[in-house]
């Protein structure tokens, strides 16, 4: 089938394509709301009647929320739809599947915002939403928009079969292949779990400035982990992949990475040894290493707190902070990745933002309020957990771009440090700048060559500090296929990461001592 | 929806899952209303309010098993999303392991009033809320020329859960909790710019401490961090705060599950009656604690919940065992979660602690990290104070601990009498010899 893009997709819905005899578990939706097949062609209008709402009935709701006037006011929709299927002790014994839907209504006078959500798509419910919203205003009362107008928008995620249609049956022998895959790699697997997860959200985010806009967003990711006995000791790891991508994502050659790559990660733990702990060169590995921007510099520069001048960046916009080799963004747009968004959820395009550009600071990261509190265009970075939740400037992909050194010379150049490459969780305090990210897997560098492999050893920096030892950025950039999900007051987020093999000249790396 | 409204859709729920098919059905219905003041720059910058609602189940189909839930509790569509569950159920893999708990276990529900619903909720206005976040806001601001930013806060919430499975367990639940906190950034002459928080939540409305306690606390511990720095790489004694011991105990407790056990992932794995830790190190899981935020008096299986040492003087005397993972392991089901956790505590407070410290670290915050729970493993970042005869001599940050944990529990040589209350896991500070830091 020719890949289709969003638009089309839910055309190609509305045709029933449907695997017969299979239950596709809310397929089209229970939801008595939306009896009738949803989504007939896609545009705004069929948006709407999915969620069995009308443009005159949110303006009306805007009018309820702008009572006490407020400079805005804007309403985020949400249906999603989410499936797991799961694998253990070689039996696909386990499925979970959770539908949401809601929507939530949010006021903002000045920098204040009030917020509300109802799950009931009423008039009524809404409205009282709406009032409740409205009580963070006190003076007078705004007028709604005479019209909502929508606008044409990229799909960067475009996927051939959405997964309302893709019935349990079909994902159950992927479980399977792969668990027998982990098992035939390396007889030392004692035990392998695999999660097979899918996820569908549509959202129409409508705001008083009069736009109105609509997207589809899916995900999917497998993860595999995987526990192996040599001399009556134990270890475990995993591996995963994903992204906004459809059913045919999962190949027989994705379905063999996972395996293999997860088998390797696990046996390789019984020749580790934790490094000694200190200073040193660490060498990050493609990839997944882009966490360490994230929390070094991507946090920091979330435009909140940057308003609020809690961050380390706070004020550094415009001045060196890296070589002039080291350039950093955070992009919405990279085709398929976990982090990447049509529109944010406050209903702006996405876009690629310079965080760093040659080494000099350049952008923050906006959401609605930042971005009106500097002056500037939106970023489309403003992001939600879902209808439950108001936005804030978040992430998306944040990757470093490709530098003059080559990995091997890279290598070569450290005399004693680590080659980092797996990790599994980073935390960052935005204000003093100091980050963490936990390694779960690398080896040592010994006299230019990698030895021994090394785990579990948490890494802490700065993050200013940190970006200014970054002394070599290899041309090998790669993004990483699966990505991560990041917290922030309490909202989890898709995001994905990126790096080249670089070098940081010296941070302080967990171990014991001598 | 009131609970008899619940009751009466969680029965149809079950008859509907059983006419579909079904052989056994748990059904869980909760409702909870939220509300957040957040107040900056002396003005109400965040006012939340919601109401929301619930509906789980677990389904049971010819030795299969799944779950789901939906927010949309209508029942014309729950109809056909209980059938369609069903069908998708007989798609699995038989598991002869998955059935709901013994009828036996949902008896002996002890009939106490736990307090866990304050009468003085439904009294509460908004106008109190957002005073009692400006009272925490003055407080704060009042401490320190040094102060970047600072957010105050008053959330409160009630819920209410209805269980019902369809061999017998009928149960619900009601609550009500209050939190209030603050946090805040102040400025270094370095550049850099601090932040700490302090954060309280309680049952009872009359259980919170002053607003400017939280307050002042907030910014003294931001205003403790400045000029923080790292230190030589080494062993050192290690003081934990209290309120920072969490992420050390979940480490801990994690590995104690049934599913850790069965899927051959826990460093504790034939530890049972063996030492873990030292004579200092006895936790006890207590359901039953008046105002506890994790009291229950059943647990998520609808199993009776009992009082149970977990560790005793440093023997480990039992794990958190479900029903399934039980039936694989060939166990006793106990439960698969905890309620309350209470460490036994010490005679002296965190003070009288340092006094006794030759030279170590407070540690007051973690910062990242993680632990193996098949190795036990761990490395953590640490923010603190570093402590010489007795007396705080400077802030410390950028450090890591790391070591293994049947070690370093057995390296606690002393706990506070310091609980930290505002929590499930009420532990005092805790006191390790000689652990491994790395620094410069």
């Amino acid at each position: 089938m020719a890949q289709i893009t969003r638009r089309d997709f839910v055309k190609a819905g509305a045709m029933g394509l449907v695997v017969a005899g299979v239950p596709m578990i809310f397929k089209g939706n229970p939801l008595a709301a939306f009896a009738a097949p949803p989504l007939a062609s896609g545009n705004l209008e069929e948006y709407l009647k999915h969620f069995a709402v009308s443009e005159v009935e949110i303006r009306d709701v805007m009018s309820a929320a702008l009572a006490h006037g407020g400079d805005y006011c804007d309403l985020f929709f949400q249906h999603a739809i989410s499936n797991t299927v799961a694998l253990e002790d070689h039996l696909v014994n386990r499925a979970y599947t959770n539908v949401d839907l809601g929507v939530g209504i949010r006021v903002i006078d000045g920098d204040r915002v009030g917020y509300s959500f109802t799950e009931e798509l009423t008039p009524k419910a809404m409205k009282l939403a709406a009032r409740t919203a409205a009580n963070i205003a006190g003076r007078g009362q705004a007028a709604p928009p005479q019209k909502l107008v929508t606008s044409n928008v990229p799909n960067y995620y475009p996927i051939n079969i959405s997964w309302e249609e893709v019935g349990i049956d079909r994902k159950i022998p992927h479980l399977q292949t792969l668990n027998e895959k982990v098992f035939a790699t390396d007889k030392r697997i004692v035990k392998s779990q695999v999660y097979f997860t899918d996820s569908t959200s549509y959202m129409i985010v409508a705001s008083s400035d009069g736009r109105i806009a609509c997207d589809y967003q899916p995900m999917t990711r497998v993860f595999v982990s995987c526990t192996a006995e040599q001399n009556g000791r134990r270890e475990e790891n995993g591996y995963n992949l994903g992204g906004r991508h459809g059913m045919d994502y999962f190949s027989p050659e994705k379905i063999d990475l996972l395996a293999s790559t997860a088998v390797r990660r696990t046996v390789e733990l019984f020749e580790a040894v934790k490094p000694e702990g200190g200073e040193m060169e660490v060498v990050l590995a493609p990839a997944q290493s882009g966490i360490l921007l994230h929390e070094a510099i991507g946090h920091g520069m979330e435009a909140d707190f940057n308003r609020k001048e809690t961050s380390i960046f706070s004020d550094k916009i415009g001045r060196p902070v890296a070589e002039s080799f080291v350039s950093i963004v955070d992009d919405g747009t990279n085709p398929n990745m976990r982090g990447s968004i049509n529109i944010d959820d406050e209903g702006n395009q996405s876009e690629k933002t310079y965080l760093v550009r040659n080494g000099i600071l350049e952008s923050y990261l906006h959401d609605h309020i930042s971005a009106k509190h500097y002056g500037v265009n939106p970023t489309g970075n403003g992001r939600r957990q879902s209808f439950r939740h108001q936005p804030m400037p978040r992430m998306r992909n944040t990757y470093m771009l490709p530098g003059p050194h080559k990995h091997d010379e890279i290598i070569q150049s450290v005399k004693k440090g680590i080659y980092a490459e797996s990790f599994t969780n980073g935390e960052v305090h935005i204000g003093a700048g100091d980050f963490t990210f936990y390694l779960k897997s690398g080896y040592l560098i010994e006299n230019g060559r990698k030895t021994r492999p090394i785990k579990d050893v948490n890494i802490i920096g700065n993050g200013p500090d940190v970006l200014t030892k970054v002394v070599m950025v290899a041309d090998n950039l790669e993004l990483m296929e699966g990505g991560g999900t990041c917290g922030k007051n309490g909202q989890w987020v898709p995001v994905s990461f990126g790096l080249p093999t670089i070098k940081v000249s010296s941070i302080t790396v967990g171990g014991v001592s001598s | 929806m009131n609970k008899s409204e619940s009751y009466e859709l969680a029965g149809w729920v079950v008859a509907r899952a059983r006419k579909a098919g079904a052989d056994d059905v748990a059904v869980n219905i909760a409702r909870s209303r939220n509300i957040e003041i957040g107040c900056r720059e002396r003005q109400v910058e965040t006012l939340k309010e919601s109401t929301q609602n619930s509906l789980s189940l677990s389904l049971y189909v010819g030795n299969r098993y799944s779950g789901h839930s939906t927010n949309d509790i209508r029942r014309e569509g729950l109809e056909s999303f209980v059938t369609e569950a069903v069908a998708m159920t007989k798609y699995l893999n038989e598991d002869p392991y998955r059935t709901l708990p013994d009828p036996k276990y949902y008896a002996g529900r002890e009939s106490l009033d736990l307090h866990m619903f304050d009468p003085a909720y439904d009294s509460l206005t908004s106008d109190e809320r957002v005073a009692i976040a400006r009272r925490i806001e003055d407080a704060a601001l009042a401490e320190s020329e040094r102060i970047i930013s600072c957010t105050s806060s008053f959330s409160d919430s009630f819920f209410e859960t209805v269980k019902v499975h369809s061999n017998g367990f009928e149960g619900d639940r009601m609550g009500t909790s209050f939190s209030i906190g603050a946090e805040a950034t102040v400025r270094d002459d370095s550049g850099s710019r601090p932040e700490d928080w302090d954060w309280r939540t309680v049952r009872f409305r009359k259980n919170l401490p002053a607003a400017k306690v939280v307050g002042k606390l907030a910014v003294q511990r931001a205003l403790r961090k400045l000029g923080q720095t790292k230190l030589e790489s080494g062993r050192y004694d290690m003081l934990i705060e209290n309120r920072a011991g969490s992420r050390l105990l979940r480490a801990l407790i994690g590995p104690m599950s049934g599913r850790s056990l069965q899927q051959k992932s826990s460093f504790l794995d034939d530890k049972l009656g063996q030492r873990i830790g030292s004579d200092k190190l006895t936790i006890i899981d207590d359901p039953f604690i008046d105002f506890g935020l994790g009291s229950k008096l059943f647990d998520g299986e609808g199993m009776s919940t009992k009082r149970r040492v977990m560790v005793d003087k440093g023997v480990l005397k039992s794990f958190y065992i479900d029903t399934y993972y039980g039936k694989k392991l060939g166990m006793e089901p106990t439960t698969g979660s905890t309620t309350n956790l209470v460490l036994d505590k010490g005679d002296k407070s965190l003070d009288e602690m340092i006094e006794g410290m030759q030279r170590g670290i407070l540690v007051t915050t973690f910062i990242g990290g993680n632990s193996n729970s098949t190795t036990g493993d761990f490395s953590y970042g640490i923010m603190g104070v570093l402590i010489e005869n007795g007396r705080a001599v400077k802030p410390v940050n950028e450090m890591n601990i790391s070591g293994n944990l049947s070690e370093l529990w057995n390296q606690l040589v002393m706990v506070g009498n310091d609980e930290y209350m505002y929590s499930a896991w009420r532990r005092p500070s805790m006191y390790f010899k000689d652990v491994h830091f790395s620094g410069v």
